[in-house]
């Protein structure tokens, strides 16, 4: 779509890019069907003890180490990322369109699944796990674990988002800068990252987004305790599943606005670019 | 040319699909098991019991229909909370047989004629090979070992505080997990070296893990109970049902299960 010019002659008629009428009444209901759990959250909210709630030690402390481990694990995702993409968009290998199924794996398969594939490597008896022993290093139950968990359902986010990005700009000004002399590091620092910097922002948003809302493979690979391991959507979960559903849907809605702003700045941020 | 512009319906589509993917991806994984209210001419009656109770439950679910022609039994498991809530939303339930006193002390006068029917008490499970040679609570203190309990929130975990409590042990816990099948999902795996979790657990998961019994787990005894809820249809086969448990052939179901006589 990019590429395609269109002549510079007049604009199209206003009234022959009008939508068709139907479409509007799937629409809203689609529109109506995300935003009305939302608005039933809020209203479930007991905003008297809402401050309480949010301000507790439990949910502070899972608040902070979602934040934290997030932040890491979008670090993570753009330093192997990046590197990732672009070795799938600038180059053709056999077997290539296996090899990017097999990256993106981690986008389709539920989150328990790639928790325990993560336990079978780098778990006490998993795979590297003897490894790991021999060295001193046991990943479970901490905190470094969550962020390898984070890292491994959000990467394949940015790895499609910024893989896009490459394909649709193009070689050509990669092409030109290398006539010009430029050594390909030079092409990729100057001309390639800059051309996609958009992409690789949102995808790095989407891959943070991600890495915020991320349970499953966490509780499964991670495990779940304050302070350490315990995110804030297990925090939620926890509270859901004893008796405090007041302060998980409290806490929902913190997530909910943290969530918010991370994608009102990336958009803010993506508009400056 | 190649403004960056120009690139932005494409980027914003391509960023709506991975959202949209996302978004949807998680729902995938998270199937509901809420499939109450039918519609067929024989009678069916709707039991809602505890996550601990699904062998046993299946298994009397099972004896009751063949005791009683034209009559299915669906069985709708979960944590006793989330039954509870279940109920009171309006869940279709005949009978509700919950983990602990406390959520069916929740269920207020929907619950009638409660009774006590069976009880559970804690037990040390480990991996197979006990890697970290327990043998009684007093190890699970023990610095170094690695132990996984479940959250003061939930009732196994309540009942692990109060045993801390009367023996005085303290465990320092890896992790502090949701549920008994958490909590021994990790023993399986091998990553902790103990769990604390019900008697009954440890048998259900037969040679998975290896159980270790000890003498202060008869102090904090955890009870459960049955009622009929209030404004079930099938008034009558929910009391049968509810006899049917607390009956020798209920009973002989639930003891070889490892659950103790109320």
């Amino acid at each position: 779509m990019a590429g395609r010019r269109r002549g510079a002659g007049p604009p199209f008629a206003p009234a022959r890019l009008g939508l068709p009428r139907w479409l509007w009444l799937p629409a809203l209901l689609g529109g109506a069907f995300v935003l009305l759990p939302l608005v039933a959250m809020v209203v479930r909210i007991h905003w008297s003890d809402f401050p309480a709630l949010i301000t507790s030690q439990a949910s502070i402390q899972a608040l902070l180490l979602s934040l934290r481990t997030a932040v890491a694990s979008m670090v993570l995702c753009v330093v192997f990322g990046v590197p990732m993409a672009v070795v799938l968009a600038r180059t053709e290998f056999r077997g290539q369109s296996i090899v990017r199924s097999l990256v993106l794996l981690p986008l389709v398969l539920p989150p328990v699944v790639s928790g325990m594939a993560l336990l079978y490597t780098f778990g006490r008896r998993g795979l590297l796990g003897h490894t790991l022993d021999v060295l001193g290093l046991s990943v479970s139950f901490t905190t470094a674990a969550v962020v390898m968990a984070q890292t491994f359902v959000a990467l394949p986010f940015l790895v499609i988002s910024l893989e896009g990005a490459l394909r649709s700009a193009g070689r050509r000004y990669d092409v030109v800068a290398a006539t010009l002399g430029a050594r390909p590091t030079t092409v990729f620092r100057r001309v390639t990252l800059p051309l996609v910097l958009p992409g690789l922002l949102s995808g790095a948003v989407l891959a943070f987004a991600r890495c915020l809302g991320e349970f499953g493979a966490t509780i499964t690979f991670a495990g779940s305790l304050q302070g350490t391991t315990r995110t804030m959507p297990i925090q939620i979960y926890l509270s859901n599943a004893s008796s405090d559903p007041d302060s998980a849907v409290a806490l929902a809605m913190v997530l909910v606005v943290v969530a918010v702003l991370v994608i009102g700045l990336a958009r803010q941020g993506r508009s400056a670019v | 040319m190649l403004t960056s512009k120009k690139m932005a319906p494409k980027r914003v589509t391509k960023l709506f699909a991975a959202t949209a993917a996302a978004l949807l991806i998680p729902l995938a994984a998270c199937g509901g098991s809420d499939d109450s209210g039918s519609g067929s001419s024989s009678k069916t009656l709707t039991v809602f019991a505890a996550a601990s109770l699904t062998s046993t439950f299946t298994e009397l679910g099972k004896e009751f229909e063949a005791d009683h022609k034209g009559v299915s039994v669906k069985l709708s498991f979960g944590g006793s909370s989330d039954l509870v809530s279940q109920i009171q939303g309006g869940a279709p339930a005949d009978v509700f047989a919950s983990a602990d006193t406390k959520n069916m002390d929740k269920l207020g006068d929907d619950a009638v004629d409660r009774k006590d029917f069976a009880t559970n008490v804690l037990e040390i499970a480990t991996p197979p090979d006990n890697p970290a040679k327990i043998s009684s609570f007093q190890d699970l203190g023990k610095k170094g070992v690695k132990v996984v309990v479940c959250a003061p929130e939930v009732p196994c975990g309540s009942a692990t505080e109060q045993m801390e409590k009367k023996t005085g042990v303290t465990i320092k816990p890896v992790s502090e997990e949701q549920s008994v099948t958490d909590v021994l999902g990790k023993i399986t795996a091998g990553e902790a070296d103990a769990g604390l979790v019900y008697v009954t657990d440890v048998t259900a998961a037969g040679d998975k893990v290896s159980g270790v019994k000890f003498p202060e787990s008869s102090q904090v005894v955890n009870t459960y109970p049955i009622a009929e809820v209030k404004d079930s249809k099938q008034a009558d086969l929910a009391k049968e049902f509810v006899d049917f448990v607390l009956g020798s052939d209920g009973q002989k179901v639930l003891t070889s299960a490892g659950f103790g006589q109320p």
